[in-house]
């Protein structure tokens, strides 16, 4: 095989490397009080933002949840940025104000970062009409987990979606819990694809823990809504190795399960198959890690130069500039 | 020409779909019913099923999508029916629509309006007839507005949706059949300043929206005792015009605020703690309050009417804290 036909694989792998680096810088920083707050990283679950972000164009729009620092970095937002923003820092890709669970990026069309599980969904919607309003072929591609599915405002926005034939992808990310509450505790139906078919939403499923299977996914569907075909569900199952937060001291799950899970670790299993199947050097691989590697270690020392956000500047972006209150209207 | 508060309404709206083919109406009921209160009847016939949206009753679902649509360059009008149900959308009005100028460091405003009908009066009990325009100004990131008028109910809306950021309109139920002389060239007013609507020496009497007429009736009562009262419609919640209210303070030295909200909490509360906070040496006498009884409103006539400020109660009130003449 040639090298091109190589590359979608070997970008998948890279781009899941990306990740998992930089969750595990996370998780150093936040170790060494850096990083404060909240903080939930998707270790485990890399093939998910891998596989769907592959096949979203520029212009597309992104909307994620809280454990959003992957999906961020693969839309386009610099490591660099995110580990800014982290730390507080005027260089951060939202000035300090946003932080772990709130990346925003205009220039990629992230919209987030929403810490209200399932407060993305109605906005993902939104985005959508107004590109079918203005006849523009773009998807919103819209990120949540399977708490998110009992909650009202996805079945509110699902139905708004199917019934208007917005260009909507929505993305399941199914790890299993809620936190700390396992599906089977939290749903009547755990089969999730079955909620969208309720909405006459084409719905199906894929392996989230192989970012080959995840991206073959993500192309039909999103292929299908930017053809026109209205909104389509994806439920990605996943897991996640670490714990919900920093602050999870993991009592609803077994220390065997995780392990189960682990043996199924989405970058390994694809290096392997790579490796295996002649596509991916060891040389090669090497590289790949060497330059993800240099990528963290760049972006740690752009944050540590970072400008803290001045205290001078706490009340900006409350209201646009030109609409401070007070301001005279022509 | 004379029209009504609720046909000004309509007017507004009409000309903001025809001046921006960004703008347009959703909500539940808002083009075959015509709208629960028949502001956007016609609209439908007139703009089409894309433009004036019928939604289903997904309070949060169509109001974040009001949202994204903003985000996404459109400039949308997402009728709520009532106040009362626009507590089903607060997580987007509040943890979104409020909120995500300054999480994202300035990169996305949320050019959204938002319209509701609110307050009592109409024997509607307790769950359709909340005032909770003072809930919503405790939210940074918004901008309240309150139209008394026909100007206002006329003008308020386009330079509302000219506004970069979230403005919520909130439309006494009472004040839809409200009659009366608009110019035939009513157009945009501003959305930052209170108007003295009755000038006045001796009270301030603060009010907004649907207790305005109320207030009018009330400073006609003082007046034929001999108390001169000057009338203050702060016209935007959020932000207060502070430079209105303490211009009229310090004119009369005394102030009672009528507000239809509860007490506890309120934005009465507000404006009383900013009048002695920057005005404390001007006063003549204490800071007078005139709000709802502190009950879930009833639904019998005699019942409601005793839970309202009502102009006698307002007179009342003032009479407290003006001396008596002569």
């Amino acid at each position: 095989m040639t090298d091109a036909q190589h590359r979608p694989a070997h970008d998948l792998l890279r781009q899941m490397l990306r990740i998992r680096r930089l969750e595990e810088t996370c998780v150093e920083l936040y170790s060494a009080s850096k990083i404060r707050g909240f903080l939930h990283v998707q270790i485990g679950e890399e093939a998910v933002a891998a596989g769907v972000m592959s096949v979203l164009e520029p212009d597309d729009a992104v909307v994620a949840t809280y454990r959003e620092h992957g999906h961020a970095l693969l839309r386009g937002v610099s490591a660099e940025s995110v580990l800014a923003e982290m730390y507080g820092m005027q260089e951060g890709c939202c000035r300090g104000r946003g932080g772990s669970m709130h990346l925003f990026d205009a220039a990629t069309r992230f919209y987030g970062g929403n810490a209200i599980v399932a407060g993305g969904l109605p906005v993902a919607v939104g985005l959508a009409l107004a590109d079918k309003m203005v006849g523009r072929e773009r998807v919103t591609a819209c990120f949540f987990g399977d708490g998110a599915v009992a909650e009202g405002e996805f079945h509110e926005s699902l139905n708004l979606a199917a019934l208007w034939q917005l260009p909507v992808l929505f993305v399941c990310e199914n790890n299993l819990y809620a936190m700390g509450t396992a599906l089977r505790y939290s749903e009547s139906q755990t089969d999730l694809a079955l909620k969208a078919a309720g909405y006459e939403i084409p719905a199906w499923a894929a392996d989230g823990m192989d970012a080959l299977a995840v991206a073959e996914g993500a192309r039909r569907a999103v292929d299908a809504v930017r053809s026109g075909g209205g909104p389509h569900f994806l439920e990605l199952r996943t897991y996640r190795f670490r714990a919900h937060s920093m602050f999870d001291p993991e009592r609803y799950r077994d220390k065997a399960e995780v392990a189960r899970w682990v043996e199924r670790d989405p970058i390994r299993d694809l290096h392997e198959r790579l490796t295996a199947e002649g596509r991916l050097s060891d040389e090669e691989w090497a590289v790949i890690q060497r330059e993800v590697d240099a990528e963290m270690q760049k972006a740690v020392a752009f944050a540590e130069a970072g400008t803290p956000e001045p205290v001078e500047e706490l009340t900006r972006f409350v209201y646009s500039e030109q609409s401070a209150p007070g301001r005279a209207v022509s | 020409m004379k029209t009504s508060y609720r046909d000004a309404m309509r007017a507004a709206i009409r000309e903001a779909l025809q001046r921006d083919e960004r703008v347009f109406l959703m909500g539940e009921d808002v083009g075959r019913y015509g709208g629960c209160y028949a502001v956007s009847l016609g609209l439908l016939e007139e703009f089409g099923p894309e433009r004036i949206r019928d939604t289903p009753l997904s309070e949060s679902a169509f109001t974040g999508a009001g949202i994204g649509a903003a985000l996404g360059g459109m400039r949308p009008i997402v009728e709520i029916m009532t106040v009362n149900f626009s507590l089903l959308a607060l997580d987007q009005i509040m943890n979104n629509a409020a909120t995500l100028l300054h999480m994202s460091g300035g990169q996305f405003n949320v050019p959204i309006v938002i319209r509701m009908t609110t307050g009592a009066g109409r024997q509607l009990a307790a769950q359709h007839s909340h005032s909770l325009e003072g809930w919503y100004t405790h939210i940074p990131g918004l901008r309240i507005v309150a139209p008394a008028t026909l100007e206002d109910a006329r003008g308020m809306l386009w330079t509302a949706l000219e506004d970069p950021d979230p403005v919520l309109i909130f439309e006494h139920g009472t004040l839809y059949n409200a009659q009366g002389e608009l110019d035939d060239d009513a157009g945009p007013v501003d959305i930052d300043s209170a108007a003295i609507r009755r000038p006045g020496t001796d009270v301030s009497l603060i009010t907004y929206g649907g207790t305005l007429p109320t207030v009018l009736d009330a400073a006609d009562r003082l007046a034929a005792e001999g108390i001169s009262s000057e009338v203050l419609d702060l016209r935007t919640l959020r932000p207060l015009d502070d430079v209105a209210i303490a211009a009229t303070v310090a004119k009369t030295h005394r102030a009672v605020v009528v507000d239809e909200g509860w007490r506890s909490g309120s934005l009465s509360a507000e404006i009383s703690a900013r009048i002695t906070e920057t005005l404390f040496y001007d006063l003549d006498a204490p800071v007078g309050r005139v709000c709802s009884a502190e009950v879930p409103m009833p639904y019998a006539r005699h019942l409601e009417l005793a839970a309202l400020p009502t102009a006698e109660r307002v007179v009342a009130a003032v009479r407290q804290a003006v001396p008596a003449r002569g």
